[in-house]
């Protein structure tokens, strides 16, 4: 057994206690022999901190498209030759996709808009939006609008949104090379400001953009630093016309190897597949994610690609005997 | 289900002639994507897409869901 897992077994399983940047680091160079060492160790810490059930989340995109950043992974830039439309969600359309996605048995429904922050029209579509939804879906509400002030972080709160999602992406180091128009401290006190106003805070990125090894053990603590409420793990999914379209997917055993070294970095924070696993992982590797750190699920499809569907992925979780967590458990 | 079947003189993923060799990939990538170009006129198409679904509107050729 190689040493980092016998200090984990120790230090994560035992006290609770995540790994440094190093331990990570570590875990992520492990030879593919170890790697079920490792995923066996991860699963028994997600099942002691975090129990058996696993979150399930779906999301839809308010506002498509004509983003004015550069984030070189997103096929909604507006800088870019990305075939994505600018199209705008309607209010019955958005509270018939809420209820779509209560029906597959899901707690959590994310509204997400592509802009650098909200503006006026798009708080007004979320304030009319979020009471249409809670009049009619028993569902919690998530948000994703990026960088906020401190009004809008205060009016969300306000409507009811009870998690704000904004990723950092990749760790610090590696940002500017992802995104020019804003920085990575710019999105660290959007967290700041939503962790302050007592919205829980879902903070993740995708990994597959370019970053080594090293920078991925970085962003890991750093995640780990912000100790966030949940981290959604995404694999790049080149899209066309985006300066990272031609990038290699991620190794399938790197995938994994991730998952564990996350989950031991985090071992009570909620970690949830997002997207690019079907192409990164496909079926087989899902469940070994599931069985290896893994605690939340975005069934259904994403943003601008489609997912599988949200029954195959309830039948995987009965067959692994992990309930959905309920949402009188959340509350 | 109503996919774009009518006339695919253009392919719904790249929006190049559908007559030509190498558009396995983009068929196969379409498994997980919804069409972006209309097949009829190769105008790039409003979509939306929805947990379950999606919706592609051409301005000439009009609504289709998949």
């Amino acid at each position: 057994m190689p040493e980092i897992l016998d200090q984990a077994r120790t230090q994560v399983l035992g006290d609770g206690v995540g790994l440094d940047q190093a331990g990570v680091l570590a875990v992520l160079n492990l030879p593919d022999e170890h790697l079920p060492a490792a995923l066996q160790l991860a699963h028994e810490v997600r099942m002691r901190w975090c129990g058996p059930e696993v979150e399930v989340e779906g999301i839809v995109s308010l506002k498509t498209g004509g983003c004015p950043e550069d984030c070189h992974f997103c096929s909604q830039s507006g800088l870019f030759t990305s075939p994505v439309r600018s199209v705008w969600l309607d209010i019955p359309s958005l509270v018939e996709a809420a209820k779509q996605t209560a029906k597959t048995g899901a707690t959590e429904f994310c509204i997400v808009a592509a802009v650098r922050g909200p503006d006026d029209r798009l708080m007004k579509q979320m304030r009319e939006g979020v009471a249409a939804i809670k009049a009619e879906v028993d569902i919690q509400v998530a948000a994703s609008l990026g960088m906020l002030s401190q009004e809008q972080v205060d009016d969300l709160v306000d409507m009811g949104v009870h998690r704000y999602n904004h990723n950092l992406e990749t760790c610090r180091s590696y940002f500017p090379n992802v995104v020019t128009t804003h920085s990575w401290e710019e999105r660290w006190e959007t967290l700041r400001m939503v962790r302050d106003s007592g919205m829980e805070v879902c903070c993740g990125g995708i990994l597959g953009l370019g970053e080594t090894v090293e920078q991925r053990a970085e962003f890991a603590a750093q995640l780990a630093e912000l100790d966030p409420h949940e981290v959604p793990l995404n694999f790049l999914n080149p899209r066309p016309g985006t300066p990272l379209g031609d990038r290699p997917v991620v190794e399938g055993k790197d995938a994994l190897r991730a998952i564990a070294a996350f989950r031991l970095a985090m071992p009570r924070t909620i970690l949830r597949y997002a997207g690019g696993r079907e192409i990164t992982l496909g079926d087989l590797g899902t469940r070994d994610g599931l069985l290896g750190g893994i605690n939340a699920v975005i069934v259904g499809n994403y943003l601008t690609t489609l997912g599988r569907p949200a029954t195959a992925d309830l039948d995987l979780l009965d067959e692994l005997k992990m309930p959905v967590k309920a949402l009188s458990a959340t509350l | 289900m109503t996919e774009l079947v009518a006339a695919q003189r253009w392919c719904d993923r790249c929006g190049e002639d559908a007559s030509t060799a190498g558009h396995e990939s983009c068929a196969a990538a379409r498994a997980l994507e919804p069409p972006r170009y209309c097949p009829q006129c190769r105008r790039r198409m409003k979509v939306q897409v929805l947990p379950v679904g999606w919706s592609a509107v051409c301005v000439e050729h009009g609504e289709s869901r998949g």
